[in-house]
């Protein structure tokens, strides 16, 4: 708050020395010398300065609070469940006395058979929603068809259309499959296959895949490449910054899913580990510390993820907060 | 389509003078990028547009499971929109959507102004800062049912005492149960509004800062005539996109209070979901969920409508 306070003060008096240094008649040269040294005060809408001083000092506070606000909650899941009676103040960033016993006991309650339906279920539906996305995708990118922009109009009308909206049709759909009469309830498949076509990704892939210069094609048509090879062997590895944000964000998107698994579901022991964190939390016989232990659990898939793949996972928000 | 097959023809002529290997009836050449379309179109068909057809279908209907269904017309239409419950969840709706969406952009924003920059250090504080946004949501309201814990022991409670408030029951009394909601849904929404509140303020041009440095303004006016309509843009995707995404609200809610106390944070959603899957009501729930997909729909239109209109100018 005190931030913009600092402004007025600093401003003027900075610009006035470098008014006085160009006007005492000091050579050009220098003056430019040292607008290039200390261009930092335009770097930022806030013009803050890396040299020690108050606003240094306050913006190293400010980082510090906001950090213990969104990121220190992540390190009291993980002491929590490192801790034995984890109520209340023993939220803390250390535990007090390190154990492994809650993720032996949350182990005991199957939270190693929810995680592998939740691995299972991303892995399989990252694969399916890629492999959907991206054939899709070069049909609309790279051939011209009647009714193009319908089906364009089509798939982004799928991200209209979430879980959450079609719910109790979505679950009667999935107990008797229309034409198949297949029941999917209670297989992973009636998680997976509602996954399969998110119009974000082939939005994504199809802005992309336009982009690639229609010589290389044309070079690889004169070569007598098949439509499949073109798009594996020519169109996807030009692709890969675009299959990395969809595949990051894609995962994301799975592993965040809870209406689904939860209606896909035929009992609780169908659960993917995000879901299963109710069942956990209303066992009577478990503590905060096992919840804790499952919450671990449930987290560092996508932690793994994201920190490994971060840079594709922000230009795919950026990408998608100025063309979705 | 005579049309199509005359284009294609005279394309596949093409390719065939060029490559005579290749030679190929017209048909196949324009079947060939439906193949590629029909995983989707088919996923997309039975998982999302069958679906949705069917919710507007029951919607007219009472259903019954082993009596069958019968038609009732706009009953439950009307059954949904007067009731109270359901009435008290729109306002809930609404409240958490604006508040939320509002909250979240005041707090990105200043999380943006202060995290902005290329330092390395700057960079692994914004990495931490994005962690709510990855994070499951359901894993996310079981960290704050537990942050939220009502003895002065929570981790929050234990934050309000340092300041000398007195413990509050967060999550168990009506009063402050939604606003309790709306502070996490904040929490998950600021780093995502950051991020591009960043993008755009990568793109503000760096001159004009310098500029009005010379002309000696304050940072005040600096933020208020050089940097806000510059992300302008920027505020109002975010803004409209979690307009639409807080209509919806589902598992937030559901994981943190289920609803409760006394269906003091009960929304839209969860309202539908207890009476389609609890209460097996599922033509009412149907309809409910027939009217948010509406005024989502309407909302995505309009908003597409404005922003394109602002496009151009």
């Amino acid at each position: 708050m005190s931030a913009p306070a600092l402004g007025p003060v600093r401003t003027p008096s900075s610009s006035d020395r470098a008014d006085t240094s160009s006007a005492a008649g000091a050579s050009s040269r220098r003056a430019a010398r040292r607008a290039r040294t200390t261009p930092a005060r335009f770097d930022t809408a806030l013009g803050w300065n890396d040299r020690p001083g108050v606003s240094w000092a306050l913006r190293i506070v400010l980082c510090a609070l906001a950090l213990g606000v969104f990121a220190v909650p992540f390190l009291t899941i993980l002491s929590g469940a490192l801790s034995t009676h984890p109520s209340g103040s023993s939220l803390t960033f250390l535990p007090h006395d390190s154990t492994l016993l809650n993720f032996r006991v949350a182990g005991e309650r199957g939270i190693w058979d929810y995680f592998t339906n939740s691995l299972v279920i991303a892995g399989g539906g990252l694969l399916l929603q890629l492999v959907v996305c991206v054939l899709a995708a070069y049909a609309l990118a790279r051939h011209r068809f009647r009714g193009q922009a319908l089906i364009m109009t089509l798939f982004m009308l799928t991200m209209m259309l979430p879980e959450e909206v079609i719910a109790i049709p979505l679950s009667l759909v999935l107990g008797h499959v229309p034409v198949v009469g297949i029941d999917l309830k209670g297989t992973v498949w009636g998680v997976i296959l509602p996954l399969g076509a998110w119009g974000f990704s082939v939005m994504l892939l199809t802005e992309f895949m336009k982009d690639i210069p229609n010589e290389i094609e044309e070079a690889a048509r004169l070569d007598g490449v098949g439509e499949l090879r073109m798009l594996c062997q020519v169109i996807l590895p030009l692709c890969k910054p675009a299959l990395g944000v969809a595949g990051v964000l894609g995962f994301i998107m799975i592993w965040d899913q809870y209406l689904l698994p939860l209606i896909a579901a035929k009992d609780p022991t169908d659960y993917t580990v995000t879901v299963a964190l109710s069942i956990l939390r209303t066992d009577p016989e478990v503590g905060s510390g096992v919840v804790l232990a499952g919450a671990v659990v449930a987290l560092v898939p996508s932690l793994v993820v994201y920190l490994l793949l971060q840079r594709s996972l922000v230009t795919g928000i950026a990408a998608g907060a100025t063309k979705g | 389509m005579t049309a199509t097959t005359a284009t294609t023809a005279t394309t596949a002529t093409t390719a065939t003078t060029l490559v005579p290997r290749r030679r190929r009836g017209p048909g196949r050449k324009a079947v060939l990028p439906w193949l590629f379309l029909a995983p989707g179109l088919l996923l997309a068909l039975v998982f999302k547009f069958l679906p949705m057809g069917k919710g507007i279908w029951l919607s007219f209907f009472d259903v019954r499971p082993f009596l069958g269904d019968k038609w009732v017309g706009l009953d439950n239409y009307t059954r949904v929109l007067t009731d109270h419950r359901f009435q008290d969840a729109v306002g809930h709706t609404l409240l958490l959507g604006i508040g939320q969406s509002l909250g979240a952009i005041v707090v990105g924003f200043f999380l943006a102004l202060l995290l902005e920059g290329q330092a390395r250090s700057l960079k692994i504080i914004r990495t931490a800062v994005f962690l709510p946004v990855v994070t499951a949501t359901a894993v996310v309201g079981e960290l704050w049912r537990l942050m939220y814990y009502p003895t002065s022991d929570g981790l929050v409670n234990s934050a309000l005492g340092l300041l000398g408030l007195g413990p509050t029951p967060f999550l168990d009394n009506p009063d402050t149960a939604l606003w309790a909601t709306m502070v996490m849904g904040v929490w998950i929404a600021a780093p995502y509004n950051m991020v591009i509140i960043l993008a755009g303020l990568a793109g503000v041009d760096r001159t004009l800062y310098e500029a009005a440095a010379m002309d000696g303004v304050s940072l005040w006016q600096r933020l208020r005539y050089v940097t806000l309509p510059a992300i302008r843009p920027a505020i109002g995707i975010v803004l409209t996109l979690a307009a639409i995404r807080g209509l919806r609200v589902f598992t937030e809610v559901y994981v943190l209070t289920g609803g409760g106390p006394a269906g003091s944070t009960e929304v839209w959603m969860t309202r539908a979901y207890t009476l389609g899957f609890t209460r097996n009501d599922i033509g009412g729930a149907s309809a409910a969920s027939v009217v948010l997909l509406a005024v989502t729909l309407l909302l995505t239109v309009s908003v597409n409508h404005f922003r394109k209109r602002g496009d151009v100018r």
